[in-house]
């Protein structure tokens, strides 16, 4: 027969300072172990969305990022005529021939300089990417030194207001519009025309860095992968966007989950400690209330199941403090270097259902860990003594 | 120390409790090295910058060379003692995750300008020697397996092609926090195979001969170079360094908010595991008491008890850490000195009996002003 579980809410009410020293014990492992996966995850996040299912990335073959690939004019050509390439409304092929340069911006905050990604684009990007929008201003104009930022890009550079002017290679360059790019990497960087900032840092015309193709289907892919890596005159590879993406985003997201779940353990099993400090103490001090319960004819199996809920409440109860305090990180913005392209990328903590559910499970073993050995301890009291002690 | 006796007795009637307390100020000290270890691993360039060192980098960013005709004119700036450069290389080992950082350098003035790094002088020799030498940090030597007279192929990213590398020389740290994971090769030979980018360098390393002048050498290297298609920012290495940890987040925030955590919880669980040991002893307390132990005994006692508890933990945590930390880094390359240093363990055990001072306190000053006659009337 089970004890009825209000015994236990009562018991752990009754003894509240140790109970809240357990549950504060398991809140502080579980706020750290989900505050870290969704520092992981948002970081991953959003790097993937900066990637679209239905565009293609090609680069020179061997380069790790848009940062070492060499793409020509020439071949620019080849690509925008390769089958898969969709065509805009008037016809032209919906591909963006992009330069990328790391340029040291000062931050609004600190002054200090802030790596920020700058990227020259075709005049179609916006096409090509159809999930970016301008949210203020306007795009600029090909031919002209004009910029537009992204939504986080403008929130940490100094001087990057529409009508604002940055002084990059040589060139003035006007802030004519805002961009807003669903939270992805673009976010973080700041576009313009890729012929001006090719001139503006004296680099050779024609000679880009990456191309990004916005394919008719995404099934095109292999298509257009075959019909390139087929032609002698490239060598280049061809990549899902979303996967180029997903890939750099790795080393960083599993070195912050690395560091994550190490740091977790070590607190979980401090968590545990404690929880078990908390269940001994309370068995100790209830000796005679549980021989009481033996003599009258409660079975050593329910006297363990009896004291194994009450640890999970405690752990539960843990849990769920943790939940909220990693909760109210959501959405907080955070900044760090992306060290494959070497600049600033901005993300946001993602606390996702998948990450408290993991959390609420962490504080359940916690809970179950903390709470056997104490209980089995109270089957293993030898009654007579037990309703003998004062 | 003559009531030791009576300490250790109090600490084995509850053995179980005082084992799991000792184990929970153990698991705190262990993150406590840990956390110390990883803060040190990114601060490390930071604090081993040396004082006497500016790095001369692009103005527009560190990834755009500077040309090589520089090295000549920095030399003639007065107090510049010494120009050595350095590429990025930015290869791949056999694998992506197996990071670490290359660059080509100019041996001679750049192995000067870091007496950090030691080598022997036969293995020096034979880098010098051998046009496609290169010299690698003795824990990244150890993390692959590598010996000397290796041939050594890495995949370039930014120069295609795969270039092999003869390794003729390990170096040492002449400190435990110096950063051996390195991968050094000549510039000479780089500068011959690369496809592109003849005739620049990454960064330039000045080093000058009074520290005190770097200000003002900062300002007549950028100014000499200002205005022309290569615009210099000239900065202390110690300033560069900050910058560059400033830019991976704020990992000090998030190291000391996780620490804050930790340690507020540990201080609740001591704190109560005291509580608990004196609400029960109350009437012992009060015959102490009687017998003639004055309420300063007393106080020594149970706070004797809390620190002995905090004391082993410490030992015990702190210990582990520095196991741990003998292990090497856990990411595999992401951070390059994994070294837990002593002035850092006398601080966690400093920090250890602090808590055990703290959270032996309440209970036991409860303790010293127990009237004997309130303890003994309770049951």
């Amino acid at each position: 027969m089970a004890i009825p579980i209000i015994y236990n809410l009562r018991s752990v009410r009754v003894r509240w300072r140790t109970s809240i020293v357990a549950v504060l014990g398991i809140a502080g492992a579980v706020g750290v172990f989900v505050a870290m996966l969704a520092l992981a995850k948002g970081f991953q996040a959003t790097l993937v969305a900066s990637g679209s299912p239905g565009n293609a990335i090609i680069r020179r073959a061997g380069a790790t990022s848009e940062m070492e690939s060499v793409v020509q004019r020439a071949d620019v050509d080849i690509i925008s005529t390769a089958p898969g390439v969709a065509k805009s409304a008037d016809g032209r092929p919906l591909v963006s021939a992009e330069v990328v340069v790391v340029a040291s911006l000062p931050r609004r905050d600190t002054g200090t300089d802030a790596n920020v990604q700058i990227r020259g684009v075709s005049g179609l990007a916006m096409d090509v990417r159809d999930t970016v929008k301008m949210v203020q201003g306007r795009f600029f104009r090909p031919g002209v030194a004009e910029m537009v930022v992204g939504k986080n890009a403008l929130r940490t550079v100094k001087f990057t207001d529409v009508g604002g002017h940055l002084h990059l290679g040589g060139t003035d360059w006007e802030i004519v519009g805002v961009f807003d790019a669903g939270g992805s990497a673009f976010d973080s960087e700041i576009w313009c025309d890729a012929e001006v900032l090719l001139q503006a840092y004296k680099r050779p015309q024609g000679i880009y860095q990456s191309l990004t193709a916005h394919l008719d289907s995404p099934e095109s892919l292999q298509r257009l992968d075959d019909s390139l890596t087929s032609d002698p005159r490239l060598t280049v590879q061809v990549d899902r966007e979303v996967d180029y993406y997903a890939k750099q985003s790795q080393a960083m997201s599993a070195m912050i989950r690395v560091l994550g779940f190490l740091v977790a353990a070590i607190m979980g099993i401090g968590a545990v400690f404690g929880a078990l400090n908390t269940m001994y103490s309370a068995v100790s001090a209830r000796a005679r209330e549980i021989a009481t319960l033996r003599a009258i004819g409660f079975r050593g199996g329910s006297i363990i199941m009896s004291f194994l809920t009450e640890s999970v409440v405690i752990s539960l109860a843990g849990g769920l403090v943790g939940c909220l305090a990693a909760l109210t990180l959501n959405g907080l913005t955070v900044s760090t270097l992306n060290w494959q392209t070497f600049s600033h990328v901005a993300f946001a903590f993602r606390v996702t259902p998948q990450l408290l559910t993991n959390g609420l499970i962490f504080a359940l073993i916690m809970g179950v860990l903390g709470g056997l050995p104490p209980a089995i301890r109270a089957t293993r009291l030898v009654v007579a003594s037990a309703l003998r002690e004062l | 120390m003559k009531y030791l006796p009576l300490v250790v007795k109090n600490l084995l009637r509850k053995k179980t409790r005082t084992l799991l307390t000792v184990l929970s100020i153990a698991v705190a000290l262990f993150l406590y090295g840990l956390l110390v270890t990883i803060h040190g691993a990114f601060y490390q360039g930071v604090e081993m910058a040396g004082a006497d060192r500016l790095v001369v980098r692009n103005r527009t960013s560190l990834i755009m060379p500077l040309p090589i005709s520089y090295k000549e004119r920095m030399l003639q700036i007065d107090g510049v003692a010494e120009v050595a450069h350095a590429t990025w290389f930015g290869g791949v080992y056999q694998d992506e995750r197996n990071f670490f950082v290359q660059f080509a350098i100019e041996p001679e003035p750049y192995l000067r300008m870091y007496p950090e790094f030691v080598i022997s002088k036969v293995q020096l020799a034979e880098f010098m020697r051998d046009r496609e030498s290169c010299l690698a940090g003795r824990k990244l030597v150890e993390r692959f397996g590598w010996k000397v007279g290796d041939r050594i192929p890495i995949k370039g990213t930014i120069w295609p092609g795969v270039w092999e590398f003869n390794l003729r020389a390990i170096y040492d740290g002449k400190r435990p926090e110096d950063d051996t994971t390195q991968f050094m090769f000549r510039y000479d030979y780089l500068d011959e195979r690369r496809q592109f980018g003849q005739g620049t360098v990454g960064w330039y390393m000045v080093k000058v001969k009074n520290p005190d002048d770097s200000g003002k050498i900062c300002r007549a290297i950028d100014t000499r170079f200002a205005n022309s298609p290569y615009e210099t920012v000239t900065e202390p290495e110690k300033v560069f360094m900050t910058g560059f940890v400033k830019q991976m987040g704020n990992i000090e925030l998030l190291i000391l908010s996780i620490g804050a955590v930790v340690l507020f919880t540990l201080l609740l669980v001591t704190g109560n595991t005291m509580a608990m040991a004196v609400r029960e002893r109350i009437g012992e307390i009060g015959v102490l008491k009687t017998v003639g132990f004055s309420d300063r005994a007393v106080l020594v006692l149970v706070l004797g008890e809390s620190m002995t508890i905090a004391g082993i933990g410490g030992i015990i945590g702190i210990g582990l850490a520095k196991l741990f930390t003998l292990g090497g880094d856990p990411t595999h390359g992401f951070l390059p000195v994994f070294y837990f240093p002593p002035a850092k363990i006398v601080w966690g055990l400093i920090l250890a009996t602090a808590v055990g001072l703290a959270s032996g306190l309440v209970p036991a000053v409860g303790a010293m002003r127990l009237k004997i006659v309130d303890a003994l009337r309770r049951v």
